[in-house]
């Protein structure tokens, strides 16, 4: 055995055998680097114990975080046309979409949910951002339009967590079209007289921004979240120099009064709760206590197996 | 002084044949009057050829074609009394954007557009036609203005962009672009975007959510450049050519997706060529969608508006 043998060889096998490392027991957090018990991280809904960072969550442990009991229905979304643009750039438009789709196990990168947030029957739409950066193309402006009619025939408020780089490029102007699209969405809630209620998580930029995530009644931000239109990259390529420490984070977007609150995540149902409760005009009830006594009781991992 | 496009080299050869051998002959010179007629019968035939087959790519360059009349020479051919209105009332007044009070073809209305400026000065004055929050409130506010009133909007699309920039995301340009398009969209009166030049993403999409969205032939209307579009997918700004391709930008495109209403003809040789008649057909483009408007009421306007904007991609209905 030499140095060849012992060193170099093990360092080629991983390179070559890069092994599914999300079922490990332990795992860094992205941004302190410290280790993480799996279970933990998953139980503080991705949170990091250390330092607090914000971890990316995808759409169904957000219901199972957000609705009483995890209990809900998802609806069943319109599926969108792929590839309408027969686009194609270093890879085929066709076969990231297949990739997305092994990888996550979802058509697209919008998910929509009913069922009670503090007793409230409410319609959430989540946005995964694990699914081609989240990009807003027709399945997401199509889905947006399904949650604000489904929110509008039962009746029910509509709160959107957003999570996208920005428009899906590959579907060139039509996912422009999403902009005002999911716009008219938002407006037939407001005519309804419902609320809508966004939570921006990180990141959140480019066209969706500029559309339906900056249009809530209220609009909530996770800690530290990368909110804004243009990228940073964009911004600092256009100016020529670095940009200042926090910019385009939730904190900044709520001193310069673009969000109202930022919401640590563990806070964020009982917020929503307590928000929906005080815009729909009701009194908090057995329920709504309920679940604010669950939630200081019940471990993530407990509300969900209890679905 | 015409600028011409790399792909125009062989016209502007020829022209400057044209112009040398005008030059050197004399008033009676009968035989050189042959030639040059001769070799301008050439030199359009080669403008005709050239621009019936523009690649995505080159429309783009033609889209930004310094000499493409802009937001001012449209107001000065085509409005009477343009009366400019100024300001957000929140923090300034941005110059990217124009917008006032007018009279069009015997009706008022509110015109508002982006302007790129039309030398160095001008155009550092209008930051290129790249808005910043400012731009767009300001936009809202006059189309609010014109709702009130009952006066149609006409708006003219020309921009790269909204501007990305410390001071914009400050002020909430994601913001203001939002609140942009969702004011288009709750008019009551009809509202006409024509994308004159270039049609930027969420820069130009906030003034061009309308009952009639109108491309000239060589205009380009896109969710990113093509350069950044290809920087970002291609890893290399260098083949903006194909992300052009790659985008469906052309306004041949677009109504082929049914994204835009009508495709306005250009002259021979692009806008530039002929800027006179270019804006009088974005004139008379106008007034016959206004016309094709005019039989619906307020709220008729704005589900009109929301009908088409919901079913764009053949998914979703009212």
């Amino acid at each position: 055995m030499n140095w060849l043998s012992n060193f170099i060889r093990p360092r080629i096998r991983a390179v070559f055998k890069k092994k599914d490392s999300s079922q490990d027991a332990w795992l860094q957090c992205p941004k302190c680097n410290e280790n993480i018990f799996r279970k933990d991280y998953v139980e503080a809904q991705r949170v990091c114990p250390h330092c607090d960072h914000h971890g990316r969550i995808g759409s169904q442990e957000r219901f199972d975080a957000l609705f009483d009991n995890a209990t809900y229905t998802e609806s069943e979304l319109p599926r969108a046309p792929d590839d309408p643009l027969k686009f194609r750039d270093k890879k085929k438009y066709t076969d990231r979409l297949k990739e997305a789709r092994a990888k996550t196990q979802k058509v697209d990168a919008m998910a929509v949910a009913q069922g009670p947030i503090g007793g409230i029957e409410t319609v959430v739409a989540v946005q995964d951002f694990a699914f081609m950066g989240g990009s807003m193309g027709l399945a997401i402006g199509a889905a947006i339009v399904v949650a604000a009619k489904q929110a509008i025939a039962e009746n029910a408020p509509m709160v959107l967590f957003s999570a996208a780089g920005g428009a899906r490029m590959q579907e060139g102007i039509l996912s422009l079209m999403q902009m005002p699209k999911t716009t008219v969405a938002i407006d037939m809630l407001r005519d309804a007289g419902l609320p809508y209620i966004v939570v921006l998580t990180d990141p959140t930029t480019g066209g969706v921004t500029a559309s339906y995530a900056m249009l809530g009644d209220i609009n909530m931000a996770e800690p530290n979240a990368l909110i804004g239109f243009a990228g940073p990259r964009v911004i600092e390529n256009t100016i020529g120099e670095k940009l200042p420490e926090g910019f385009q984070r939730a904190e900044y977007l709520r001193d310069h009064g673009m969000v109202d609150m930022v919401v640590h995540r563990r806070a964020l149902k009982e917020t929503l709760a307590r928000t929906l409760r005080l815009l729909l005009n009701r009194r908090a009830t057995d329920q709504s206590e309920e679940t604010r006594e669950s939630e200081d009781n019940l471990t993530a991992s407990e509300q969900s197996a209890a679905s | 002084m015409v600028s011409f496009l790399d792909f125009e080299k062989p016209i502007a050869e020829l022209e400057g044949r044209i112009e040398g051998l005008r030059q050197m002959s004399t008033d009676n010179d009968a035989k050189v009057a042959d030639e040059v007629l001769k070799l301008e019968a050439r030199a359009n035939q080669m403008v005709r050829s050239i621009y019936s087959k523009l690649s995505p790519w080159q429309k783009t360059q033609v889209a930004r074609h310094p000499d493409r009349p802009h937001f001012e020479n449209y107001i000065e051919e085509l409005f009477v009394d343009y009366t400019e209105l100024a300001g957000d009332r929140c923090f300034g007044d941005d110059v990217a954007i124009l917008g006032g009070l007018a009279e069009f073809r015997g009706r008022s209305v509110v015109v508002i557009g982006h302007e790129k400026g039309s030398d160095t000065a001008s155009r550092v004055a209008h930051n290129f036609g790249m808005a910043r929050p400012e731009g767009y409130r300001k936009a809202v506010r006059l189309m609010d203005l014109a709702n009130r009133f009952g006066l149609p909007v006409i708006t003219l699309v020309d921009t790269a962009g909204a501007y990305p920039g410390i001071d914009a995301e400050e002020r909430g340009q994601a913001e203001a672009i939002a609140r942009s398009i969702e004011c288009c969209l709750r008019l009551e009166v009809p509202l006409i975007a024509v994308i004159v030049g270039e049609g930027g993403s969420g820069g130009a999409v906030a003034l061009a959510s309308g009952n009639k969205v109108i491309m000239m032939e060589h205009s380009i209307y896109s969710v990113i450049s093509p350069e950044g579009c290809a920087s970002i997918l291609w890893h290399s700004s260098e083949n903006a050519q194909a992300a052009a391709s790659a985008l469906k930008l052309t306004a041949q495109d677009l109504l082929e997706l049914e994204v835009v209403d009508q495709v306005i003809e250009e002259p021979a040789g692009g806008a530039h060529r002929d800027r006179a008649q270019t804006i009088e057909s974005v004139g008379d483009a106008i007034e016959r969608a206004l016309e094709s408007l005019s039989e619906l009421d307020g709220a008729q306007l704005k589900t009109h508006r929301r009908e088409k904007f919901l079913t764009i991609g053949g998914l979703n209905s009212v």
